[in-house]
């Protein structure tokens, strides 16, 4: 297991220096011009989460910063899928689950959102990609159809697959089906749907797990892209992707939120022994 | 230790010999029932047994038209009746089905599959026809089509249960409501399945005998609309093999030909149309 060490650490220093980076590329958006008070797009407080009888999130308080990407890490069944899963009501799609405590998007609680409104502010892209059996065309234009969008919708396709970084590989074939796609490629076509409906917030878990690492290389990419424009919250199982793409990360075990800091700060000064022993590679 | 390997080897062969001569005995079956309906009844088909109404008792020729065309009727009105409430029905059990109540529907459903067609012909025969007083297509109709309904609907709630979760939750995910996702995503995913099911459904009844006897029972003449008696061709079947005369015994067997073709026709597109592959990605 020690043979993670210098592998994560190499990871760590490069994503530092990266994380340092942005921040200075950042500080000229007017994202960063903004009010304080916006700079908090949600904010989750003494969130406890039960699964029939099994507590599986205890009180756990974070902050999502505008514009930012925010990574959650941890060992299987830590509850970092769980706490994903609530910041857009999924959960709410399974039976037997209860949320208590408080989640607020820019300030207004989502449970008083009507869930639909909440979840095309909110967008998800899942673990597996998966696109509906319809056209590439047809996936995209999911989200505007059923959200009612007037007007013509070819546009905002071709912006969404764009943006998604698709475009240029599927724009001769928009009309075939998606599983003509390889798995990289459906992915960002996941992406690509859940940024047609212009969401505020962007939710990934565990987005490159069925991925190959040029796929994943691919799809990091794009989330460096989209940052400006999108807050993200992603989880993984990946230590170095979280040290590579996100700017907080937050450390969670067995439903606890042990830690949660800037990622620089949390791969090379861990302030709680369980992060330090996990990042390294200690167990998980 | 040789003799043991022997004995083993020989055994295995005879084992293998056995199965494979009780698969060979089952896919004969209908291999030589399709033969000898072909041996008896294909010199007997001809341009006339399709376009003509059956003749006057002892002249020979004529044909079968009404039959075929009753049956077909009869189809389509098992179709417009039984389709769609299996269908919705497939979907509550589906995508509602969590339960008392649809424990009941899917026990009663099961049970109304197993149930005698000839009972499900006496029902129509007295709610229906004796109401009425008197014969039709629409009784007939009915009563195909109450025996269609549990077989479409447990068809459709397997298929729809197959679409994987992940595909819902993805429309979820993007704001659709519940009857939404199900409209958008799972019937559409489905559609290929649930639309075997229907035909496969319906090419079972279409050889019904049963409850045709006593509710559409039989015509020799064309059957304008719904309301009156009509031909069919498992009716015809019955009544001309067992009747007296040797032409009427050649028309069977040609009509029992027409009938298993168009059946097992069904059978085979359905089936070719479903080899084409999964509407969506099998996980």
């Amino acid at each position: 297991m020690n043979a993670a060490f210098p592998l994560s650490d190499s990871g760590t220093s490069a994503a530092s220096s990266k994380a340092k980076d942005k921040v200075k590329e950042t500080a000229h958006t007017p994202a960063m011009t903004t009010p304080a008070a916006n700079t908090l797009r949600m904010k989750i407080t003494k969130l406890n989460f039960y699964y029939g009888k099994n507590h599986a999130l205890h009180n756990v308080s974070m902050d999502v910063a505008t514009n930012k990407v925010t990574a959650m890490i941890g060992p299987s069944g830590c509850g970092k899928s769980t706490l994903l899963r609530t910041l857009n009501r999924m959960h709410e799609t399974l039976r037997h689950t209860r949320l208590e405590g408080e989640i607020a998007l820019d300030g207004v609680s989502i449970l008083s959102l009507d869930v639909t409104k909440l979840r095309r502010m909110v967008g998800m892209v899942f673990q597996k990609p998966n696109p509906f059996p319809k056209s590439i065309y047809e996936n995209v234009a999911y989200g505007l159809r059923i959200n009612g969008h007037k007007g013509r919708l070819d546009e905002a396709v071709e912006k969404s697959l764009r943006r998604a970084a698709l475009w240029d590989e599927v724009k001769d074939k928009i009309h075939k089906s998606a599983y003509a796609l390889s798995g990289g490629q459906q992915q960002r076509l996941c992406i690509a749907r859940a940024l047609a409906v212009d969401p505020e917030v962007l939710l990934l878990d565990e987005p490159c797990s069925a991925l190959d690492p040029v796929n994943t290389a691919k799809i990091e990419e794009l989330l460096f892209e989209l940052k400006p424009s999108c807050t993200m919250v992603i989880v993984t199982h990946n230590m170095q992707q979280a040290a590579r793409v996100s700017d907080s990360t937050a450390f969670m075990l067995n439903g606890d939120l042990i830690e949660f800091s800037p990622t620089g700060t949390m791969f090379t000064t861990p302030a709680d022994p369980r992060t330090e022993a996990y990042i390294t590679g200690r167990f998980g | 230790m040789n003799l043991r390997l022997m004995w083993r080897k020989s055994l295995n062969v005879f084992m293998l010999s056995l199965t494979g001569l009780c698969a060979l005995i089952t896919v004969s079956a209908l291999f030589f029932i399709l033969g000898y309906l072909m041996w008896n009844g294909g010199k007997d088909l001809s341009w006339n047994f399709f376009t003509k109404l059956p003749v006057p008792l002892g002249e020979t020729g004529g044909g079968m038209a009404n039959a075929i065309v009753g049956s077909l009727k009869l189809l389509l009105l098992a179709a417009v009746v039984g389709v769609p409430i299996g269908l919705l029905g497939g979907v509550y059990l589906a995508e509602f089905g969590r339960g008392t109540i649809p424990f009941l529907v899917r026990y009663t459903a099961d049970l109304l599959n197993g149930a005698p067609s000839i009972v499900i012909g006496i029902f129509a025969y007295a709610m229906i026809v004796e109401r009425m007083h008197h014969f039709s297509t629409l009784a007939g109709g009915i009563a195909l089509g109450v025996m269609v309904i549990p077989t479409v609907l447990r068809n459709t709630e397997s298929f729809l249960r197959d679409v994987p979760r992940s595909l819902r939750e993805g429309s979820f995910a993007l704001g659709a409501n519940k009857w939404r996702m199900i409209a958008t995503v799972v019937l559409p995913a489905a559609s290929r399945g649930i639309l075997t099911g229907v035909l496969l459904a319906l090419a079972r009844v279409a050889g019904e005998t049963a409850p045709l006897l006593f509710t559409a029972f039989g015509n020799r003449y064309w059957s304008p609309g719904f309301n009156q008696p009509t031909s069919s061709l498992p009716v015809v079947i019955y009544t001309y093999a067992t009747g007296p005369y040797e032409d009427w015994h050649r028309q069977a067997w040609a009509a029992g030909l027409v009938l298993l073709g168009l059946v097992l026709l069904t059978n085979i597109t359905v089936r070719a149309f479903l080899s084409r592959g999964s509407a969506y990605e099998r996980t």
